[in-house]
């Protein structure tokens, strides 16, 4: 029974994709491909990858549907007709993507049975962490270089948004709000941000012992950020203010400076002292969970179109 | 011989999956946008309440309950708001509708 809605989902997926691709309405690609992003992550949660399934939902179907909408509107709103690419140039991405397609099926299916895996070392490490989760601990302890730099990049991708800005504009704030505001999503304003803020908390603690974490619970706090904003209750922040530019590099800021002092006492860079680990990864989450919220609210905000108040 | 408590689940969850079926096919066949969102709606909100109730005696703990009560509750808000806002721009684009 389980093998059939398996089935039915691959399908569902491989359907779904090629209509993305193969669609010629812009809007219609976009909102195909945030239910791709879902359909996904119930993949990834049949494959019992619960953080990836959060996180690919959150992400993935969430947050880069809504960078995509609203860059659609832009273009839209501006009247440019995207230039449809020549045949050749058409032909020569599809080729490229079935070479990869292949190639990775190729990979998949030569994989020595069984897999080589890290997970027992993982697993027998997972004392010394005090984490009970052990992606979480992967994410922040044995692989933590790669989540800074992660933290990091997504920084560096919002100054690239930052940049897009015209001269006069920079430091301003965005332009959030539609012209006029329908009232029932003024009450999904109000009404969901509490509940929003509860559920982001709960992903950051239990991410220690049970699937959730940083991501997840910053791009939930994101999403609640934008509906107030989006709703006018609350302007969008002028992005020179100073507070906002802490928040923003608090959290990698928290993790590089641990990360040093880990030289000091744990004998490496990004170590901690075995005894109060779980104390500094959580500091860490909280910190880092903050920063991405603010990143992400601000992505999908878009490039300051309104003048600093002087 | 299944238990009381699965066969609750079974009936429920079954008539459940039976609205979204049913939902779904509105969806596709109705003419207009408001029948259309009324099909949806029904689906999103008596479909998953019968299968938050159907769940309801397979949660191990109250908290678990708790927590499948509270994933419908915001399932109807965001659904219900949702339908709201289609309905208004509907409302705008054709008057008569």
């Amino acid at each position: 029974m389980s093998l059939v809605f398996d089935v039915a989902l691959a399908a569902g997926l491989i359907a779904l994709a090629l209509h993305v691709v193969t669609t010629r309405d812009g809007k219609g690609a976009i909102i195909a491909f945030i239910g791709f992003g879902l359909l996904l992550g119930l993949g990834w949660a049949r494959l019992a990858s619960v953080d990836v399934a959060l996180t690919e939902a959150a992400i993935g179907g969430g947050l880069t549907g809504m960078l995509l909408l609203r860059a659609q509107a832009h273009i839209a709103g501006r009247g440019v007709r995207p230039a449809q690419a020549a045949r050749p140039q058409w032909r020569l991405a599809a080729v490229g993507c079935g070479i990869v397609t292949l190639g990775l099926g190729f990979v998949v299916l030569a994989f020595p049975s069984p897999a080589p895996s890290l997970a027992r070392e993982v697993a027998s490490s997972l004392d010394a962490t005090g984490l009970g989760n052990p992606v979480t601990a992967a994410l922040l302890a044995f692989r933590a270089i790669d989540t800074l730099l992660e933290k990091i990049v997504i920084i560096l991708a919002l100054i690239g948004v930052w940049s897009l800005a015209s001269d006069p504009n920079w430091g301003g704030s965005s332009h959030l709000r539609p012209a006029s505001v329908p009232e029932p999503l003024v009450f999904l304003a109000r009404m969901l941000p509490p509940f929003g803020v509860v559920i982001a908390v709960y992903q950051v603690w239990v991410g220690a012992d049970l699937p959730g974490g940083t991501f997840q619970a910053g791009t939930i706090l994101a999403a609640m950020w934008l509906l107030v904003m989006l709703a006018g209750l609350r302007p969008a922040p002028e992005t020179r203010a100073a507070g906002l530019r802490l928040l923003l590099a608090a959290g990698p800021a928290l993790f590089i400076l641990i990360g040093f002092l880990g030289f000091l006492f744990a004998g490496g860079f990004l170590s901690y002292p075995e005894a109060i680990a779980k104390p500094l990864i959580v500091a860490i989450e909280v910190a880092l969970t903050l920063s991405v919220a603010a990143t992400l609210g601000l992505l999908v905000a878009g490039p300051p179109d309104k003048a600093p108040t002087p | 011989m299944i238990s009381l408590a699965d066969g609750f689940t079974l009936a429920f969850v079954s008539a459940g999956a039976l609205l979204f079926l049913a939902g779904t096919l509105g969806l596709l066949r109705f003419p207009d946008t408001l029948s259309r969102l009324h099909a949806l709606s029904k689906a999103d909100n008596l479909g998953l309440g019968l299968i938050v109730v159907g769940l309801l005696p397979q949660a191990e703990t109250i908290a678990g309950g708790v927590k499948l009560i509270c994933i419908w509750l915001l399932a109807q808000l965001s659904a219900a708001t949702a339908s709201q806002l289609i309905a208004g721009i509907a409302a705008r684009r054709k008057p008569d509708a």
